[in-house]
């Protein structure tokens, strides 16, 4: 590896970091035009971001060290997920350190601290939210294998570079089966990124929080930590449907035009996710919490549709 | 036949002998706790730790064979090495190493057998599972499996005047001697006529097909009994909670693991060619054995019945493993079967690590509170941090997290799936990729089950005053505990090195060699031309690199004041340690999700109730549906014969006397 793609590399990661909390505002800014409210500025997460680190840290008594700790992990495992998918440049150094099923593996381990650290101040809201979180894990990652398994079948790898170049090089050529998965790729990310209609990220509402439960005996910079690692996690979700399914514009060389290309590409394609993410969650309702396996269910069967549709009609 | 004394073969007979001798040792001054806790069981750690040395080492060595010149007459012990022996004779003295050391701290006066004797039988079980591992004739295979049986059902019932550890000692060994015979049939049938019954002997037997899947099945149902396959996994859940904590550790990291031996011994070696189509057998039992065990972990509220549950669903994976790497091997995709292969290995060491890991961590719990119930734990990180933060090393271990052990293999299993797709059978191509991604969803619900497991016993609020009073496990406990958590850690950061290591059986067995990319060491490509490649370091060097910079930054460019308040809790107040979970809270949405596996009798207040009682019950439907059946049946046959045992002399000497008539009949 040389020195500049170590450069792109972190450059990339400071560009996820950067661009987490904008994205976050995007769908924030589309969903309020598209619920006819006033939209609050595209910069608002930065500034509560840093209010959050200014403040005082306030925690429990009975907190133990892994309470403290968990922010940390969880914002370094969503960060070196950022490390790894391919948004910007397909031949980075880190790109190699993990695959598809590795990074799954890296977002359980975020998911696993949160829960704990939820679980840590003995609150009823905190085992509730961690109980829920854990279970839409487990349901969701099913659906998700299968949506990596095709991709895989399809470019012979599990590497999300590879699958990138694989598609991007080829022949244009519509997928039956990516189509389906791809259905199922984003009714996952609606359940992991606690999105509507799974969870409903701007609810306080005792009885119908996920995530929101989990962070209740937060504040201060962990707070800020696991707000922050939360958008990175959707940005990565995000980046993670991009290298799958539409990976066009991707940088496979590390020249300057090429990587203006991509960072374009990767701008236009948040811009269009964040609009279908407002989209899909201003016209769908939150569904009790025991709705939530059928509607990852229905995820897992049309990814199973797009495998058998690759298996049987072979496209 | 003459051997080296410098041979590997030799120094494992001699260090399986001490650990015999150390086990009699015992009985010198059994009530002496300090002699025989302090010295005679450390000594037994050191062992363990020569055996795990002597096996690491030897796995590229040449296969080794020696006769013993005892047993019966004309009925020698053969002992053979092969590499599949050392990785399981290492995974028993690396295990029970930080087992031994644990309970060198554990076992004190006054429960249940004397320690002199508890002694005995601990080393007993080691020495013979070893012997389980070397024996390279059915009968001495046999007397060592028995041994393993019979040491381990009086370890069991150390506390023998409790009924329920009586009946659960009786559970255990009956199928374990069901297991036994179904094993002796299986020796029996791959003889092969030639009624020789050194395993030479069945390795060069041929077969028909149809005896050969018959030998397999009966393997199968034999091992499967003591590995605790679905429908056998019955004792399971009773066996582990009734023994001390350090006998639940060997027996499920350990003993389970002979069992996976023993169907490996059969299907790869002694029967060589197995067919395609054997595979689906414990494909199927072992998707179902896996899903079975975890969604009943997540429904236990015993700490020691939940990780017995687990230990199932691990089970289950490894079988998983088995099925298809003999699917592959039967259609020819030789590579993936050593992956798949390579995989289950790698599992069965994981699993010796983390699982030991966690019931001693049970066991640290239980001593320093007396307690179980998962209900009336909670919090203990303030009061046991050493315990409670090297079994999260277990707990996130077992949940298949990266980068630590658990995932390494599971990651492994899941690429040779991905082969799945290539079997050439219509149909089987298909349903194998479901087969991935119910594995999946076991390996996920374990990390429900380690939140419930290890948030419920050592986060949130004491749910008992009397937990106030808890205190951390002793140095020798740390030291057990500390060096089960290290070997997760390296087991998980340096997969390379150890596949290296695995490959060496696969090879041995006649599996293709994998195509290992020259990848650099700390990146794991086993197969080179797909890509996928994982590096743990990598991962845990960014990780830790990201916290520290974090908090640093956070540091230097913020503050990092911190105020103590009371809990939030959404303004509330006056949170109690009420207000928690419960074990139960904590699995209802599996028992909602699941509600079919479970057998579920509830009771529920009305609304008028002066006291209102909440309680649940949950069984298992294997037990009502199959076993009190059949138990049932036992019954009755037992009963119509009982007119036979009239107690009265005459009455027997008269059933010798037709005994006789009737055999001299038949002869003449």
């Amino acid at each position: 590896m040389s020195a500049p793609d170590w450069l792109v590399q972190i450059a990339g990661i400071l560009v996820a970091l950067a661009a987490a909390p904008l994205f976050m505002g995007w769908v924030n800014k589309c969903r309020a035009w598209l619920q006819n409210r006033s939209a609050p500025s595209l910069l608002l997460p930065y500034r509560a971001i840093r209010k959050l680190f200014h403040k005082d840290a306030v925690i429990a008594r009975n907190a133990s060290p892994l309470f403290r700790l968990a922010p940390y992990i969880v914002f370094g495992s969503m960060l070196t997920a950022a490390a790894v998918v391919p948004a910007l440049g397909t031949r980075l150094p880190f790109t190699r350190a993990a695959d598809a099923i590795a990074l799954v593996g890296l977002f359980a381990v975020a998911r696993m601290f949160l829960s704990l650290a939820a679980m840590d101040i003995g609150t009823a809201f905190g085992t509730l939210g961690a109980r829920r979180e854990m279970m839409i894990g487990f349901l969701a990652e099913p659906a998700l294998l299968m949506v990596i398994f095709v991709a895989s079948l399809i470019s012979a790898t599990t590497a999300l570079p590879a699958i990138s170049d694989h598609i991007a090089t080829q022949e244009f050529a519509i997928y039956p089966s990516l189509a389906f998965t791809g259905v199922a790729f984003v009714l996952v990310l609606l359940a992991e990124n606690a999105r509507i209609p799974v969870d409903n990220p701007a609810t306080h509402l005792e009885l119908t929080m996920i995530h929101e439960a989990m962070l209740l005996e937060y504040s201060a910079r962990h707070l800020a930590l696991m707000e922050w690692a939360a958008a990175l996690k959707l940005l990565n979700y995000a980046c993670i449907g991009f290298a799958l399914f539409i990976p066009w514009g991707v940088a496979t060389t590390h020249t300057p035009l090429a990587l203006g290309v991509a960072v374009l590409a990767l701008a236009a394609k948040l811009v269009l996710a964040g609009v279908g993410l407002a989209v899909i969650e201003t016209i769908s309702a939150k569904l009790r919490v025991f709705r939530v396996p059928e509607f990852l269910a229905v995820a897992f069967l049309f990814a199973v549709l797009g495998l058998l549709v690759h298996l049987l009609l072979g496209a | 036949m003459t051997y080296a004394f410098a041979s590997p073969l030799s120094w494992l007979l001699a260090l399986l002998t001490l650990w015999g001798v150390i086990g009699l040792a015992g009985l010198l001054r059994p009530g002496n706790i300090a002699f025989v806790a302090r010295t005679l069981f450390p000594l037994g750690a050191l062992c363990g730790l020569a055996i795990a040395a002597i096996a690491a080492f030897s796995i590229g060595a040449p296969t080794e064979q020696a006769v013993l010149a005892i047993g019966l007459p004309d009925l020698p012990f053969h002992m053979r090495r092969d590499a599949l022996a050392s990785v399981f004779l290492f995974l028993l003295g690396a295990a029970s190493a930080g087992v031994s050391i644990f309970s060198a701290g554990y076992f004190r006066s006054g429960e249940g057998a004397p320690a002199g004797l508890l002694c005995l039988l601990y080393h007993l079980f080691l020495a013979s599972m070893g012997f389980v591992l070397l024996a390279d004739d059915a009968y001495s295979f046999m007397v060592a499996w028995e041994t393993m049986a019979v040491s381990s059902y009086f370890l069991v019932t150390t506390q023998h005047r409790i009924p329920d550890i009586r009946r659960a000692g009786f559970i255990y060994l009956l199928i374990a001697h069901v297991g036994a015979i179904s094993i002796l049939l299986s020796f029996g049938v791959m003889q092969g006529g030639s009624w020789r019954f050194t395993f030479d002997a069945m390795r060069g037997a041929e077969l028909s097909p149809a005896w050969a899947a018959i030998a397999f099945l009966l393997a199968l149902f034999g091992f499967g009994a003591k590995a605790g396959l679905t429908p056998l996994h019955v004792w399971l859940p009773e066996a582990h909670p009734a023994a001390p904590s350090p006998v639940s550790a060997l027996m499920s990291g350990v003993m389970l693991k002979t069992a996976v031996y023993g169907i490996l011994r059969v299907t790869f070696d002694l029967l060589g060619q197995p067919q395609w189509t054997w595979g689906l057998v414990p494909l199927v039992l072992g998707l179902f054995t896996a899903l079975y065990g975890v969604v009943f972990a997540a429904a236990q509220t015993d700490m020691k019945r939940l990780l017995a549950y687990s230990s199932i669903e691990n089970i289950g994976i490894m079988f998983t493993a088995l099925g298809l790497s003999i699917v592959f091997l039967g259609v020819g995709m030789s590579a993936v079967a050593a992956l798949a292969l390579i995989a289950l290995l790698y599992h069965a060491l994981n699993h010796a690590f983390m699982k030991s890991l966690l019931f001693l961590g049970t066991g640290a719990v239980l001593h320093a509170t007396g307690e179980r119930n998962l209900g009336r734990l909670g919090g203990l990180i303030h009061r046991m941090p050493w315990v409670a933060w090297l079994t999260l090393v277990g707990a996130l271990a077992i949940a298949g997290l990266p980068p630590l052990n658990g995932f390494v293999s599971e990651w492994l299993l899941l690429q040779a799936f991905l082969f799945a797709h290539q079997v050439p059978k219509t149909f089987v191509n298909m349903l194998l990729p479901l087969g991935a991604a119910m594995l999946v969803l076991a390996a996920a619900l374990a990390g429900y089950v380690m939140v419930k497991f290890y948030g419920v016993i050592f986060l949130g609020q004491p749910r008992e005053s009397a937990l106030r009073n808890a205190h951390d496990a002793g140095v020798r406990e740390r030291i057990g505990l500390a060096w089960l958590a290290l070997g997760c850690v390296l087991l998980g950061l340096l997969p390379n090195q150890v596949i290296a290591h695995l490959q060496i059986v696969t090879r041995q067995l006649g599996f293709a060699s994998l195509p290992i990319s020259d990848a650099p060491w700390w990146l794991l490509e086993p197969l080179a031309e797909r890509e996928a490649s994982y590096a743990p370091l990598v991962f845990l060097a960014a990780i830790l690199l990201i916290v520290v910079l974090t908090t640093y930054g956070v540091r230097l460019f913020y503050h990092e004041r911190v105020r103590q308040a009371d809990p939030w809790d959404c303004g509330f107040g006056r949170l109690d340690s009420r207000m928690q979970d419960t074990a139960e809270g904590f699995g209802q949405p599996i028992r909602r999700l699941f509600q079919p596996f479970f057998f579920m009798r509830r009771e529920l207040p009305g609304p008028r109730d002066a006291k209102p009682r909440y309680s649940i019950e949950i069984g298992d439907r294997i037990w009502r549906g199959l076993y009190e059946p059949l138990g049932g049946l036992v019954q009755r046959i037992a009963n119509s014969v009982a007119w036979l045992q009239q107690g009265r002399i005459s009455a027997y000497l008269l059933y010798s006397f037709i005994t006789l008539v009737v055999l001299l009949a038949l002869m003449l």
